[in-house]
């Protein structure tokens, strides 16, 4: 691993992107971004919209805007609505607010409905080359396609709404190059996890990532929209990837993708965007698919992941003084001493879906591993598919039986127990096998322990009842 | 959004790495609908125990920093989730500038949207403002916007900052009526945008075609 300035000649996959999309440019200012998707759900949203009222400032391009709700929708018994209160106002204040403006919204009664980031790209609405924001900080997960996407908060969902425009100060540029290959059974979860071990949770902060190397190549779309989703767990930006034909496979053929001639001259376009040869970035880190392994997270921010053949580690490791604090305060907040096997740790509940790993590809390989066998009788394993659509998919090939025959619950598409604000929740003290991205205190529910590992891992851990390295298993 | 130019408050001593905004303001609370009185949920599950009583030791909890409107904190602080809810507990609890070696980068912008400001500053001066707050919850420190300095008891600084930032905080910019300034060019663009991009109109709710066509 490296990290040196590149001489700069040429340019980027996102220095196409950011000028193609500059609307105003003046000297001391930042740049005027033209937004050409703005994905909008229901808990950074309402405020935007009612600040608008208030201003009496209309959404300037509706057409360009797209809402769904999945933060606080049940995953279970929806024929009964949201139980919740305060979540129903939330859900329902979204409903009015796109009924008001004229914004096409994926409601709970409508079957594409699901988590924003799964939606998005699954309906052809999120291309290639495009500017794409959203309230949210996963919204890095779009940049799988060579969009620039960007997590902002709701002052800035406002700005969107009013002027479909943003106004950024270009961030600097980092190549994370991923050259060789994986091991078998070694996945996308797994090679974001090693990058960010390695390069920190603030590795990235001020800068937009270029996934690069023959490792990001060979990954399927879902499996770059895992990488890139987790770009912002290292503080980055976001996340690039440049396009090429696994993109536009992908793309063909969905609700929104280009037809006919402009679909032509979208390709056209779109096989302009990657970086020119010799582009320099501002840093790159190397690394070799072949050292990466199944990881696990054992503290509390999601850097702190180690191989699952390793103990735990002690405090005394940093050299750092804070960090040593911090690992000290991450082990106590997770009940784990020093030098444990990772995989003698054994766990309460398993939770598969996410914005990080609830597409289709992720369920098929976690169906891979749970087919024929049976979820521990300690443990509560629930698959949250990311749509209503992948749901569907999933049904269609027969996914549901083989999780449901092994133990597994098979609910709803939603966000879920990646953040526990639907009712989905760990128990204080409860510990879980995660497909999520974050693993900060209490992110699955106060006082709960999260440990951020793949489909296939966190599959394999609900069997066992505690950690195993899946590879093992052969499947 | 309130301008600000210089300010003189206590501090308060946060000293961790890599506070998330869901330490800022957990989930549970993030399913209201308004912008203001979420203070109260500030750093909650460091603030109350899980019988929502509150821990004593909690720094903000402390009587002697109840008054502090600075926060001096570690490291990346404000990472994770783009939640605004974050800036608008941390304003709503009377702080209005927040001292760190360094920040998250969607933090930092929510903060500046709402007038919170961010200050950076190496961690052995962010440790001797730390330092002093703790040895004397009184101490005040004061950070001039304009000259672009904190000053307190032994730390004198200056700090770098955008400098469209740093105006835009000075004068309360609201950013969306400095944006629509600029209307015309963005009608502009609009016309020259590929019709390759794609467009929601016609599906779902979406009908005027009309207004921006």
């Amino acid at each position: 691993m490296t990290s040196a300035p590149d001489a700069k000649q040429g340019r980027s996959l996102f220095d196409k992107v950011w000028e193609e999309h500059v609307v105003a440019r003046a000297a001391g200012e930042p740049d005027l971004l033209y937004i050409d998707l703005h994905l909008v759900h229901e808990v950074t949203s309402p405020q935007a919209f009612e600040a608008l009222r208030a201003a009496g400032r209309p959404v300037r391009r509706p057409d360009l805007t797209m809402a769904t709700a999945d933060h606080g929708v049940p995953t279970i018994d929806r024929d009964r609505g949201i139980t919740d209160s305060l979540s129903r106002r939330q859900v329902e204040t979204l409903v009015a607010n796109c009924a008001a403006n004229g914004i096409t919204m994926f409601g709970m009664d409508d079957p594409r409905q699901g988590i924003v980031h799964v939606v998005g790209p699954e309906q052809g609405l999120v291309q290639a080359g495009m500017t794409i924001v959203c309230g949210d900080s996963h919204t890095s997960t779009h940049g799988a396609f060579g969009s620039l996407a960007l997590g902002i908060g709701t002052s800035e969902v406002e700005h969107v709404l009013a002027t479909q425009t943003l106004p950024q100060r270009k961030p600097r540029s980092m190549a994370i190059d991923i050259d060789g290959r994986l091991p078998q059974g070694v996945t996308a979860k797994d090679a974001i996890l090693g990058v960010i071990s390695r390069i920190g949770v603030d590795g990235g902060t001020g800068h937009v990532f270029e996934y690069r190397g023959s490792v990001v190549r060979s990954l399927s779309m879902e499996g770059r929209m895992t990488m890139c989703n987790m770009s912002i767990e290292a503080g980055a930006r976001a996340g690039m990837i440049g396009p090429d034909d696994t993109t536009f496979e992908y793309i063909e053929g969905r609700p929104f993708a280009p037809k006919g001639v402009q679909w032509d001259e979208a390709l056209d376009h779109w096989r302009s965007l990657a970086s020119d040869e010799g582009v320099g970035f501002d840093a790159v880190h190397r690394f070799d698919g072949a050292d990466f392994e199944p990881y696990v997270t054992w503290g509390t921010n999601p850097s702190q992941a180690i191989p699952v053949g390793d103990p735990v580690p002690s405090p005394d490791q940093f050299d750092d003084a804070q960090e040593r604090q911090a690992a000290a305060r991450a082990l106590e907040y997770m009940a784990l001493d020093p030098g444990t096997p990772m995989t003698e740790i054994r766990i309460d509940r398993v939770f598969i879906g996410s914005c990080t790993n609830g597409r289709i590809e992720d369920l098929r390989a976690a169906a891979a591993v749970a087919a024929g066998r049976k979820v521990h009788s300690r443990v509560g394993a629930m698959v949250v598919p990311g749509s209503g659509l992948v749901k569907a998919q999933a049904e269609a090939e027969g996914l549901d039986r083989v999780f449901t025959d092994a133990g597994f619950e098979w609910r709803d598409a939603g966000c879920s127990m990646c953040l526990a604000m639907n009712g989905d929740s760990l128990y204080p003290g409860e510990r879980c096998a995660s497909t999520s991205n974050r693993n900060f205190e209490g992110r699955q529910g106060p006082a709960g322990r999260t440990h951020l590992v793949s489909p296939a891992m966190a599959t394999a851990a609900a069997i066992s009842g505690r950690f195993v390295d899946v590879r093992a298993w052969g499947s | 959004m309130e301008a600000i130019v210089t300010h003189t408050g206590r501090m308060a001593p946060l000293l961790r790495p890599n506070i998330d905004t869901d330490q800022i303001i957990p989930q549970r609370f993030l399913k209201r609908i308004e912008r203001t009185g979420f203070g109260r949920f500030l750093f909650a599950d460091w603030a109350e125990d899980e019988e929502g009583e509150p821990i004593a030791s909690f720094v903000l909890n402390r009587p002697e920093y109840r008054k502090a409107s600075v926060l001096i904190t570690g490291r990346n602080f404000g990472s994770g989730s783009s939640r605004e809810h974050a800036p608008w507990a941390l304003q709503d609890r009377g702080f209005r500038v927040i001292i760190a070696p360094s920040f998250a980068d969607i933090f930092r912008a929510n903060c500046h949207k709402v007038g919170l400001l961010t200050v950076e500053l190496p961690t052995d001066r962010v440790e001797a403002l730390a330092g002093l707050a703790e040895q004397d919850p009184t101490a005040t420190v004061t950070i001039d916007l304009e000259a672009q300095t904190v000053s307190a008891h032994g730390v004198e600084t200056g700090f770098d900052i955008d400098p469209y930032v740093r105006y835009s905080l000075m004068h309360g910019i609201d950013g969306i009526a400095t944006t629509l300034e600029r209307a015309h060019m963005i009608s502009r663009y609009e016309e020259l945008r590929p019709a390759f991009r794609p467009s929601l109109r016609g599906s779902g709710n979406t009908e005027d075609g009309e207004r921006h066509g």
